[in-house]
């Protein structure tokens, strides 16, 4: 492909090696990121989409979790292969993170004023005058009334909006490419989680960058996203643009997401939820690991292993039911 | 904050009286006649009465408590029994003396503790953590006594490094103006008596500071070790900040304030506690003066000595929940 990507993950994997065994937290996930846009990774919790997010940080705790094995490409170059200096420097500075609870985020012992000022002067040679002014005009930039007195503010004296708010200011500092957004409104009150998607998307505009927003809310993707990885178990299960994921999603779990949405218009009734729990990735058995809980599972689904592939352009699916149907096809 | 200040030092007015009827009480409460446990079986029936009524030993008791309390307010906190020198004469040489060597002892605790507990939390299980707390484990556990003889006999008997006791040699000359020998030497620019000085500290402020030291580098390890699981130490990584400044500027500030109350109490604790290091290294501070003084049965010394420890250990409490704001923003005094 003669794309231009900002970012390529090519056969990721991450693990964590705990007493009771290996856990495969991120196993082989493969996508990529075009500058500007927003790409989406859903998925319930333990799914992986954090420790994706991690690794391209390389930020994964270790001891005990490890990337053991494939390449994330940034303009090129694999973030693998970076010494932990190189990686400091690409942190804050090209590739910045938010992340999930603005309460503990942020360091309570610190000035707002002295958090943001950080970043900029350790990328950026101003002097603290500079730093103070440009901080100044991020906090302006992120809609925080009256920026200069709240500058001298701990973070106990913001609200949770506000505090992810100086989040995003604080990661926009070096005007990144990339923003990767760790469930940034999962802790926030609903209307406040709206304002918060609003500012992303408003600021994405005016700066242009890309950014990853991972979350569990179907609802966030079709708010923001332009495509969307879903994950499941360490694997990404489906992978396609966000039209195509409400209008024709392919994988049983993906289904099962999607109904697991209250809708306005049909009648009340229950909503499904997906039965089941999902499996314990220190002991992941043969096959697919949603055949437990898919309602379509057929026997083969237990043995053999489902792979990525294309079945409608631009449509990346992981399920069998596919696999047998493009062989019956052929 | 001012407010809080001042509110603390008035809350100082109930320990102090607290503290000044229990030392009136002991020199009281000793069975039998007290002038004859001071002054000995030999005493003649004269100087027995002459003590009673210079300790007014004949009055009611609440009046005696009066008249000591309104001599504490003027200043005056005795006699010593032995010298007839006052109190607070013999206290003000010895006082120095106490303060320079726990100072010195908590300054090495702080620094060596401090940088080992920081070390061994950022390299969790590794041999340097293993070894430091192996070794604060020993810390905590040796007996004063027994380590400041094996360093006397260390450094002193065998190699001749050391000096084994007192503040200063024989025959070294030294202006004092503080009392602090080693501050005075430098402020009259004696370097010599500052070497010397030097020498004579090193090895009672090591003993009297391997317990704090020990007790320090635990509590920061543990203390660093559940900063750095914090969400914010994420943050700081992931802002592409230099490993020493996430260790020592956001994660050391958020741990420094259970280690904070641990030198407050410590250095409260050393004041007052330093009665073994000063009398196996001759060290001529408060500690040693007021073993002696119970040893000897001087209890108008032992009475005030008491009283102005106590006083130092509640001032030092107070500095160290004013440090607390410096440490931690939340913490609200009003």
């Amino acid at each position: 492909m003669g794309e231009n990507f900002l970012l390529q993950v090519r056969d990721l994997h991450t693990q964590f090696v705990t007493q009771s065994g290996v856990v495969k937290a991120v196993d082989g996930v493969n996508f990529e990121v075009k500058p500007g846009e927003t790409l989406g990774i859903v998925g319930e919790s333990g799914s992986g989409k954090s420790m994706t997010a991690l690794s391209i940080m390389k930020l994964v705790p270790s001891p005990p979790g490890e990337i053991v094995k494939g390449e994330i490409l940034y303009n090129g170059d694999d973030l693998i292969k970076k010494t932990e200096k190189q990686m400091r420097h690409i942190r804050g500075n090209k590739i910045s993170m938010i992340f999930q609870d603005p309460m503990t985020s942020l360091n309570p012992v610190f000035t707002v004023g002295e958090q943001l000022t950080e970043t900029l002067r350790t990328h950026r040679n101003v002097s603290k005058r500079q730093a103070l002014e440009h901080a100044t005009e991020l906090l302006n930039l992120v809609g925080i009334p009256d920026p200069k007195a709240r500058l001298k503010n701990y973070p106990h004296e913001f609200s949770g909006g506000m505090r992810q708010r100086v989040m995003i200011a604080m990661a926009l500092a070096c005007d990144p490419e990339l923003l990767i957004a760790d469930e940034p409104t999962t802790a926030l009150d609903v209307t406040v989680q709206a304002q918060i998607l609003e500012l992303l998307k408003k600021l994405q505009k005016e700066l242009g960058m890309a950014i990853i927003m991972i979350t569990h809310d179907l609802g966030v993707v079709a708010e923001i996203c332009d495509r969307v990885m879903v994950m499941y178990a360490g694997k990404q299960v489906e992978f396609t643009d966000r039209f195509r994921l409400f209008d024709v999603p392919k994988h049983p779990y993906t289904w099962g997401l999607l109904n697991s949405i209250p809708k306005m218009e049909k009648e009340k009734k229950r909503l499904k939820a997906i039965s089941g729990h999902p499996p314990d990735l220190r002991h992941l058995r043969k096959g697919c690991p949603f055949a437990e809980r898919c309602p379509k599972a057929k026997a083969s689904c237990r043995i053999q292993a489902p792979h990525l592939q294309e079945v409608e352009p631009g449509h990346l699916v992981s399920c069998l039911l596919y696999e047998e149907e493009k062989v019956t096809l052929e | 904050m001012i407010n809080y200040i001042i509110r603390r030092l008035l809350l100082l007015i109930p320990v102090f009286i607290g503290v000044s009827i229990l030392a009136f009480a002991l020199l009281r409460l000793i069975p039998g006649d007290p002038a004859k446990s001071m002054l000995g079986n030999k005493a003649t029936e004269a100087q027995l009465q002459s003590l009673r009524a210079e300790l007014k030993l004949n009055d009611p008791l609440p009046v005696q408590y009066a008249s000591y309390m309104k001599d504490v307010i003027k200043g005056d906190l005795g006699k010593s029994i032995k010298s007839h020198d006052s109190v607070i004469k013999e206290i003000s040489t010895r006082l120095p003396a106490t303060i320079e060597l726990s100072l010195f002892a908590l300054i090495i605790a702080i620094v060596i503790g401090v940088l080992a507990g920081i070390i061994s939390a950022a390299k969790r299980s590794s041999w340097f953590d293993h070894l430091s707390m192996t070794g604060a484990l020993f810390g905590v556990s040796m007996p004063i006594f027994w380590l400041g003889l094996m360093m006397i006999w260390l450094f002193s008997v065998t190699l001749h490094w050391l000096p084994p006791s007192g503040r200063l040699s024989v025959g070294t000359h030294l202006q004092t103006i503080t009392n602090f020998y080693l501050v005075d030497s430098i402020l009259t620019g004696n370097w010599f008596a500052f070497k010397d000085s030097l020498a004579h500290i090193l090895m009672p402020g090591f003993a009297l500071g391997t317990i704090p030291m020990a007790i320090i580098a635990r509590m920061t390890r543990s203390s660093m070790l559940e900063v750095l699981n914090q969400d914010f130490i994420r943050t700081a990584n992931a802002k592409g900040l230099a490993k020493y400044l996430v260790i020592f500027k956001h994660a050391l500030k958020n741990a420094f304030l259970p280690v904070l109350t641990v030198i407050g109490f410590q250095f409260g604790f050393l004041l007052g506690g330093a009665v073994l290091t000063e009398t196996i290294f001759s060290w001529p501070g408060v500690g040693r003066y007021v073993y002696q003084s119970i040893l000897s049965r001087d209890y108008p010394v032992v009475q005030s000595t008491i009283l102005i420890i106590a006083v130092m250990f509640v001032l030092i409490n107070l500095i160290t929940d004013i440090l607390y704001k410096y440490f931690d923003p939340r913490i609200r005094y009003d």
